[in-house]
């Protein structure tokens, strides 16, 4: 390769490697704030603020949810398999929404540390089955998490 | 390698090149974009969470692919062309943008199509959607630059800067899911580990990825081929090439 082009070779390495660290040093500053919500184990240990509009997401606890007969008002707890938290919601779910499904809501936390959800939002995983292998998987005892090694919430 | 190299940089020689290719990506991406539809869309079985309307994963997922792998390309293309001057990269980095774009907005649509009936929302704030929409605004850069500037060599050179520096944002797109906390879902299809699809889900996938792939070549190289004709005409063989009606000669 000719100097002159080993020197231009240089300088595009230069940008790309440059910008990549810039880039790469300013995401790792902003980490927390990229984060779309917060698990219950963080607002346990009291890193979310309390009376702010922030998101908290996690899997519904199974046997949690509890519909009030007469309005829209529904309570479920939500947790990230550590810590448990407590959310009240009125209005519509998603159609994903249920028990042992990943949710992501957005509300403010009250003083008694209950999560006061304005808007839920269903959270899927990247598992795609037809039904008959689905039920397979349950009948067999395996959840449908045996296909991906991460809890997926 | 290095001859082919130096030929591929003759803007002839892949003129002529590209037009012998170009019928075979095109009926390609024809068989491949039908079959891979049909199968998708008509015998591939529900999903047992989300029922038919993942079935827009078909679109979405071969779109977002291309939107990446096109600005990859130009990246790559720009590096070439301020490296070695080569005037074919530039005019391949000018004619994929709008390319590149249309597939970004079209993963960015099927996204929020598909997001509104599963997730309950359009859109949502979080790293993977948000990177996704930094990449289109890229691909408006460069277009935007391209534009701008009068004179075509300073304008691939501004392209190409540009090209590379939103290089960056690439991987940052492809992990979001797994550094940060989203609302999107992590990758379905990994080159490490086994997709986490059923197989009757996956064939039609993988054959809609290749058909997309196949259609980005060819419309490639039919917008390439333009760009040819356009900055070389004043050169002896585009000029023959019109006297002869367009036919290579």
């Amino acid at each position: 390769m000719n100097p002159k082009r080993k020197q231009r070779l240089i300088i595009v390495l230069f940008i790309v490697f440059g910008c990549a660290t810039a880039i790469g040093l300013v995401l790792v500053a902003l980490n927390e704030n990229i984060n779309l919500f917060y698990s219950p184990t963080q607002i346990a240990a009291g890193e979310a603020p309390v009376d702010a509009r922030i998101r908290a997401g996690g899997m519904v606890v199974e046997g949690s949810v509890k519909r009030n007969s007469k309005t829209l008002q529904v309570d479920f707890q939500i947790t990230d398999f550590a810590e448990k938290v407590t959310m009240s919601y009125v209005g519509i779910l998603p159609d994903l929404f249920a028990e042992g499904q990943g949710i992501v809501a957005l509300g403010r936390l009250n003083a008694d540390g209950v999560f006061v959800a304005d808007e839920v939002l269903a959270k899927h995983d990247e598992n795609y089955m037809p039904p008959e292998v689905a039920e397979a998987l349950e009948k067999s005892g395996k959840t449908k998490d045996s296909m991906s090694p991460a809890p997926a919430y | 390698m290095w001859s082919f190299f130096h030929k591929l940089g003759s803007p002839r020689w892949f003129y002529d090149i590209g037009g012998k290719w170009l019928p075979w990506f095109a009926l390609a991406a024809g068989i491949l974009l039908v079959t891979g539809a049909v199968w998708g869309l008509l015998y591939a079985p529900a999903d047992y969470l989300q029922g038919n309307s993942y079935r827009i994963i078909f679109v979405h997922v071969p779109a977002a692919f291309l939107a990446q792998s096109i600005f990859m390309m130009m990246a790559v293309s720009g590096a070439v062309g301020l490296i070695w001057k080569m005037k074919l990269a530039d005019m391949f980095l000018k004619a994929v943008a709008p390319v590149g774009a249309s597939f970004t907005f079209l993963a960015l649509f099927t996204g929020a199509v598909w997001g509104k009936p599963t997730w309950g929302t359009w859109w949502v704030w979080d790293a993977r959607l948000t990177s996704m929409l930094i990449l289109l605004f890229l691909y408006f850069g460069v277009m935007a630059l391209q534009a701008a500037i009068e004179d075509a060599n300073v304008a691939a050179k501004a392209c190409a800067v540009l090209a590379l520096v939103g290089l960056v944002n690439i991987p940052i797109i492809k992990y979001s899911v797994d550094w940060w906390n989203t609302l999107h879902q992590p990758a379905s299809l990994k080159l490490t580990e086994k997709p986490t699809m059923h197989p009757d889900m996956l064939i039609p996938l993988l054959i809609m990825i290749v058909g997309f792939y196949c259609f980005f070549a060819a419309i490639s190289i039919m917008r390439t081929r333009n760009e040819i004709l356009e900055r070389e005409k004043r050169t002896a063989w585009v000029k023959a090439l019109v006297q002869t009606g367009g036919r290579n000669a």
